[in-house]
């Protein structure tokens, strides 16, 4: 046997792989590149599932309809909170956020629509640097719904709240006719302080900056799936990771770590989040398969469905994107907490190519990690 | 995972890679994967990057969803739309676009559409609904026609009468035959469909070495067992053997399921032909139910239009399933066509070629290497560690990861 190739990686590798990209198809890529930057267009006659799952129909949805419409300065930004200028004060802005929650069934392992409102309301103002500093909470119920269900999904609140040091300050109901909603929604909405100039910002994200992400994947998305009972799986250990995690980003602030964007990485899940920042970065992300914390469970649930662990649903993770001289102490400090015990270093952010997610595979090939297409898991959250 | 991590090992596809690179000499290779299983897993891990560029993986018609045309989806549709219906199928197939929008369109206009996993799950359906008519549209090849069959024994034994299948299953070795008849495609041999094969075994496939003297190599889905499955195919070559092997041992016994046949032959029976997507009608290609289950055949109890309808023009799942194309050589590759807003079948499904290569593929490896020449860096695609060396390799592996 000759010594040619393949050492993935090597010279050999990298012509063999060159010379199978021809030029034709070479300017095939570059121009799906091109047509993928331009602004998403909504199709549709009629909202589907997909516009709901957090991925690409999501997005299209969001800056295609409701973007083009409300136009202005703060919602251009399409962050997961809007930051507003606070009359004469110049080092402090209002960060305000709000989120519904619809998840079926209500009560599933590891928690409930109570804590995921709580949690994830916190969670959308911790990822950018901001205090939170009330929530309020709107009901919309379901004619007949028992009210010991309502008391226990409002007590879960309660604790999450007094846990997290955040109080809901006002509220809602409305009771709409039997089958006219699911039991009961919730729709939150936070409010907190955040220092200006903002930290926390996708401008500040640069190539060589370093992918945190601040533990495993899927843990969410896969119970409720489960606990739905529409597959015949069951999994002992597969709980939600629904947690609040203001506690995690302060304390990354006040040591000084040089975090340059962050988001939760919910509905979607982790792929979804890194293509939302190589779009608005106008940059690229490459991960690590090999790198990615995952439970064992959740793979195992994935692999039987045929569904990614990176693109289902967290409550509890955020994706952090890191200054390199920083990223090993953003992990160390991650992991000396309970937010962040499995944090992993998942990648890096590269110049190019723009606005693209790609893995390297443990197999040893590279693949296209793109957003979520379609909707796998319905009303996780 | 324990029976799936050993198949996926970096260190063992290394080794492999760079055999099947030494042995692959100045020839250029042509083997094509049957499967849509394979083609997903060929580029859910990047295998072709394992590959010297002189050994072509071609990606054959052996994904259930791509095949079906697009009368059958407006057929399918139709039953949907008839009051009283609760019509369920595999997720795959809500977003495959018919004439007049998909299946998940006519579920957001109203129609009561779910998604199974099973066709198991149909029946349960159907028995907690007794005052619906529940309709299973079923797809594939004789992987899913089996779990079909039984379904619909169990209807008969448990009197389950709302319970209806739209058949759409189809036979794997007709369309073989017509791309082995094609003149358009010189291959050098096929990787056998797995999971076809759990069932109908290896012997089906004799015809492929003894009438047109190819080899096949009946592979598992795990990306070591395709690297395998082509040096097999290799080594027949080099060594003038041309057989049906079979490296899928763990799963698929050389006589396959003989229960499982037999279940599928007190269902179903040949239907006399079908219709393929790209491929057009193809004689005694399909399966239908016999007789004795009319009362539970959705073609039969429902008024379905059953227009052929042609495919978009601008859409070349034809050349793209037989082969012929690869997935970027189709005029709307990617443009007018994307997952999205699929035009094609190839588009929709993740076994399908289109589909695989855009989300998968779509990665340029020529401005990677452009990038790695210009800077002297560690190339990108190394499978050990970040590219580029953006945080030194050493100081990333001293952070002890989460190992799966």
């Amino acid at each position: 046997m000759t010594e040619t190739v393949v050492e993935p990686g090597s010279g050999a590798a990298i012509n063999a792989a060159s010379a199978r990209i021809s030029d034709p198809e070479q300017r095939v890529l570059e121009r799906i590149a091109e047509i993928r930057k331009r602004k998403p267009m909504l199709r549709e006659d009629a909202i589907t599932m997909s516009h709901g799952a957090g991925g690409k129909a999501s997005h299209t949805l969001v800056t295609a309809l409701f973007g083009e419409i409300l136009s202005n300065p703060v919602l251009d930004q399409l962050g997961d909170q809007a930051v507003l200028a606070l009359p004469g004060v110049h080092n402090m802005g209002l960060a305000v956020t709000t989120d519904s929650f619809v998840v079926s069934p209500l009560f599933f392992p590891g928690g409930d629509i109570g804590e995921l409102a709580v949690n994830g309301t916190i969670n959308d103002l911790a990822v950018g640097g901001a205090t939170p500093l009330g929530i309020s909470a709107a009901f919309i119920l379901e004619e007949g719904l028992d009210v010991a269900t309502l008391r226990r999904v409002v007590e879960s609140m309660r604790r999450a709240a007094d846990r997290a040091g955040v109080n809901v300050v006002t509220g809602d109901t409305k009771v709409v006719p039997r089958g006219k909603a699911d039991q009961l929604f919730i729709t939150t909405t936070g409010v907190g302080v955040v220092a200006l100039p903002q930290r926390i910002a996708i401008h500040r994200v640069v190539p060589g900056d370093v992918v945190v992400l601040s533990g495993a994947m899927g843990d969410h998305g896969s119970t409720v799936m489960l606990a739905r009972g529409d597959v015949d799986l069951e999994a002992d250990n597969l709980r939600s990771d629904t947690m609040a995690l203001h506690g995690l980003t302060a304390a990354l602030l006040a040591d000084g770590i040089d975090v340059h964007f962050m988001r939760d990485a919910t509905r979607g899940g982790v792929a979804t989040v890194l293509n939302e920042i190589a779009q608005a970065a106008g940059m690229a992300v490459a991960i690590d398969e090999a790198s990615l914390p995952v439970h064992d469970e959740v793979r195992g649930v994935a692999e039987i469905l045929g569904i990614d662990p990176l693109y289902i649903a967290n409550e509890g993770k955020l994706v952090a994107i890191v200054a390199k001289e920083d990223a090993l102490r953003a992990v160390d400090l991650m992991r000396s907490r309970p937010e962040g015990g499995e944090a992993a270093v998942i990648g890096e952010v590269l110049a190019d190519p723009e606005g693209m997610v790609f893995m390297h595979t443990g197999f040893g090939g590279t693949r296209v990690v793109d957003m979520l297409i379609g909707d796998p898991l319905p009303r996780i959250c | 995972m324990k029976f799936a991590d050993e198949f996926r090992d970096a260190d063992l596809a290394r080794a492999l890679a760079a055999r099947i690179a030494g042995e692959a000499g100045d020839k250029h290779w042509k083997i094509m994967e049957v499967c849509g299983g394979h083609t997903h897993t060929i580029f859910k891990y990047g295998i072709e990057d394992l590959l010297p560029s002189n050994v072509e993986l071609v990606h054959g018609p052996g994904c259930p969803v791509c095949v079906i045309p697009m009368g059958r989806v407006d057929d399918g549709i139709a039953v949907a739309h008839e009051p009283g219906v609760i019509f369920t199928c595999f997720g795959d197939l809500m977003r495959v676009p018919g004439s007049d929008g998909s299946l998940l369109d006519a579920k957001a206009a109203g129609a009561d559409v779910r998604m199974v996993y099973s066709p198991l799950d149909a029946l349960k359906i159907a028995q907690q609904n007794p005052d619906k008519k529940v309709v299973f549209y079923a797809i594939g090849f004789e992987t899913t026609a089996p779990s079909t069959a039984l379904t619909l024994l169990r209807a008969k034994a448990e009197g389950i009468r709302n319970l209806f299948v739209f058949c759409n299953h189809v036979t794997i070795i007709p369309p073989m035959k017509a791309i082995l008849d094609s003149p358009d495609l010189r291959l050098d041999g096929f990787l056998g469909p797995g999971h076809v094969s759990t069932v109908v075994g290896i012997r089906p496939f004799e015809f492929v070495t003894n009438t047109y003297n190819k080899p096949v190599v009946v592979v598992g889905f795990e990306p070591l067992d395709i690297l395998q499955g082509v040096h097999m195919i290799m080594q027949q070559i080099q060594e003038g053997r041309c057989e049906v092997e079979n490296q899928y041992r763990r799963v698929v016994h050389d006589d396959g399921n003989p229960k499982a046949l037999e279940v599928l032959a007190r269902v179903f029976k040949l239907r006399s032909h079908f219709e393929w997507r790209g491929l057009g009608f193809i004689s005694q290609s399909a399966l239908e139910l016999r007789d004795e289950f009319a009362d539970h055949d959705a073609e039969k109890v429902f008024s379905v239009p059953g227009v052929r309808v042609a495919d978009p023009k601008a859409c070349q799942c034809g050349e793209v399933l037989k082969g012929v194309l690869k997935p970027w050589e189709c005029k709307v590759f990617g443009t007018a066509c994307t997952p999205e807003t699929p035009i094609g079948t190839c588009m929709v499904s993740s076994e399908g070629a289109c589909a695989a290569y855009y989300n998968f593929g779509r990665y340029s490896r020529a401005r990677d290497r452009e990038r790695v020449l210009a800077s002297g860096e560690r190339p990108a695609g190394n499978g050990n560690g970040t590219a580029n060396g953006a945080v030194a390799e050493r100081d990333l592996r001293a952070i002890p990861v989460q190992t799966r």
